[in-house]
């Protein structure tokens, strides 16, 4: 069998189901944004169908998202176990084909988490559910960018003290997951907002957090849908959100300052870096509008769904710092800066698509 | 001559005992304070047919003289525990609702629940004390009717549809069977109370609980009227 590392349907099938796990995002943040995830009682049946025959007169309210999410969950499935087959048969590098085999397994891990959560009518599942999508997503996305052809043939960029961007990507990524998990953790409480007011939080720069106070917002609040009371804790959930939000803000426009120093305007890394601060201003912005709509589910959703692009820009920049930062000696960086200002061609890489 | 007159005296007091039916506390719950208005429910289309006009939530329902309706009154102390006799109360479907919004039942009480619509809905009861599970199944047929109960006291256990999120509704499980949910003027009648001193309990969900001492003897009427606001801002 020949195996070779250029293997341009293989890269977009990768891609395919990059695209595919991001639609299944969205989905699963729209059911837990429309209160709809315990919609269908049973699984792995759907209401004792077998899901695939769950007849389509009955997909009713929020049975059609949950029903939906399973539907397309099994998809992403059927995805990720054709790409580990691909990769295992074609690729020539073992550590890839084994990641293919680690993506089986994390969705098989992902779709019995969603399941159990439905089964054993466990909130708390849910968060490990929603995390461990995220980690799933950046995943596949990772083999999509291990598969291509830049990937193969990646320039290395002579760069001064690389360590430093490359510990910055590492820092504020892992932040922005712990961030999310703290999100999850708010969203599958179930209990609604737990603060109402933005940029106050219930009329004060900090809430009251005494029984008494808590006791009133849950009064106060006129629910639509069947929330669960919110707790101090979830109100202290909340503003620590907040407060990470603004460290996150701070953190990724930092590193891109600090790129742009090292790599100037115009490198591909640099845009990216840019770009990343473009999603977490988008990502905050989403954050106020959901508090601002009182939680609307389409605005929700998107926050969901922007917060995973924000982790993966900075999953991507910490493997293609990785791939191609080469701390030089001063004199190489300075040619190459040189050149770079002189001929629009000193373009150290081309990142893929 | 004698052992007749002791049969009928003994005959007399059986009746009378049998026919005691106790003390009855009655009372109104009022409002202080103007709430905010309730809220529209977006129900989806299938639903929205189902009513002439827009549905709205059903937190504040206050009545003439400003008596406050869906509060739970109930014996919250004193009371022995007492089985549950009578018709299995019901918890219906109509209209993508539930009705009643609030109701009462004894523990190990059937509850029948039944839905009135030509729709599916799922059961799905959130219960805080572990005592009491939490159970979530459907009903896809009109008509259907389920029966369940919950173990230990609690006031409110939840339910709610998962399939239209809008309804949810509230039972307030009581290991005995003196407890009233207001009328929507905010009146009650707890009938049947034996003689004893009590703690009676009015708990809304959003003007919270006020509490009253009362000591009722046979056959007595006592009136317990109760006040709750609506909360001030924090």
């Amino acid at each position: 069998m020949i195996r070779s590392t250029e293997n341009r349907w293989l890269h977009r099938f990768a891609i395919l189901t990059a695209l595919a796990t991001l639609f299944l995002i969205c989905l699963g943040g729209l059911v837990t944004s429309k209160g709809v995830g315990m919609s269908v009682p049973d699984w792995p049946t759907t209401y004792g169908y077998s899901m695939f025959f769950f007849p389509f007169s009955k997909w009713v309210g929020g049975i059609f998202y949950e029903h939906s999410h399973r539907l397309v969950a099994s998809m992403v499935g059927f995805l990720t176990v054709a790409l580990a087959v691909w990769l295992w048969l074609q690729e020539p590098r073992r550590w890839l084909r084994w990641l293919g085999i680690v993506a089986v397994f994390g969705v098989v891990l992902q779709g019995v988490l969603g399941g159990l959560r439905v089964a054993w009518m466990k909130d708390e599942l849910g968060i490990f559910h929603a995390a461990l999508a995220q980690l799933f997503f950046v995943l596949v996305c990772a083999i999509a960018l291990f598969t291509s052809r830049w990937w193969a043939s990646a320039p290395k960029v002579p760069i001064r003290d690389g360590s430093g961007p490359r510990y910055m990507y590492q820092a504020v990524t892992a932040m922005i997951f712990l961030q999310l998990i703290l999100g999850a953790t708010m969203r599958h409480q179930h209990a609604g907002l737990a603060i109402s007011d933005f940029p106050l939080a219930h009329g004060k720069i900090w809430p009251a957090l005494d029984p008494d106070s808590i006791a009133r917002y849950n009064q106060k609040r006129l629910e639509t849908t069947a929330l669960n009371p919110i707790t101090a804790f979830q109100v202290g959930l909340q503003m620590a959100h907040r407060l990470a939000a603004l460290l996150l803000v701070a953190g990724i426009i930092w590193q891109a300052r600090l790129t742009i120093r090292h790599l100037g305007w115009s490198h591909p890394v640099a845009r990216l870096s840019i770009a990343w601060v473009g999603l977490i201003l988008g990502q905050a912005v989403l954050g106020a509008a959901t508090i601002w709509t009182n939680k609307a589910a389409d605005i929700a959703t998107a926050h969901v769904a922007v917060g995973a692009l924000s982790l993966l820009a900075g999953a991507m920049l910490v493997l293609v710092a990785r791939r191609c930062f080469e701390t030089s000696p001063v004199e190489a960086v300075a040619a190459a800066g040189a050149r770079g200002r002189n001929e629009p061609a000193n373009r150290p890489a081309q990142l893929p698509a | 001559m004698k052992p007749y007159l002791g049969c009928l005296a003994t005959a007399v007091l059986a009746g009378s005992l049998l026919t005691v039916a106790g003390a009855e506390i009655t009372g109104k719950v009022k409002l202080k304070g103007t709430p905010k208005p309730e809220v529209p429910i977006p129900l989806d289309v299938t639903c929205g047919a189902m009513h002439s006009g827009p549905i709205t939530t059903r937190f504040y329902v206050v009545g003439a003289d400003n008596g406050l309706g869906n509060v739970f009154v109930y014996i919250k102390s004193g009371a022995a525990k007492t089985p549950p006799t009578g018709e299995a109360p019901m918890l219906d479907q109509a209209g993508c609702l539930y009705e009643p919004y609030v109701m009462g039942i004894v523990t190990d009480q059937k509850l029948k629940i039944r839905n009135s619509d030509a729709l599916m809905h799922n059961i799905h009861a959130t219960p805080k004390n572990p005592l009491n599970k939490e159970f979530n199944f459907a009903q896809p047929i009109k008509g259907q009717v389920s029966e369940k109960s919950f173990p230990a006291p609690e006031v409110l256990v939840r339910m709610k549809c998962d399939v239209h999120p809008w309804m949810f509704a509230y039972i307030g499980v009581c290991d005995h069977p003196y407890f009233a949910v207001t009328d929507k003027d905010g009146n009650y009648k707890i009938s049947n109370v034996p003689a004893g001193k009590y703690t009676v309990e009015a708990f809304h969900l959003k003007a919270g609980a006020k509490t009253a001492d009362i000591s009722v003897g046979a056959d007595d009427k006592k009136t317990a009227d109760f006040e709750l606001e609506v909360p001030a801002a924090p």
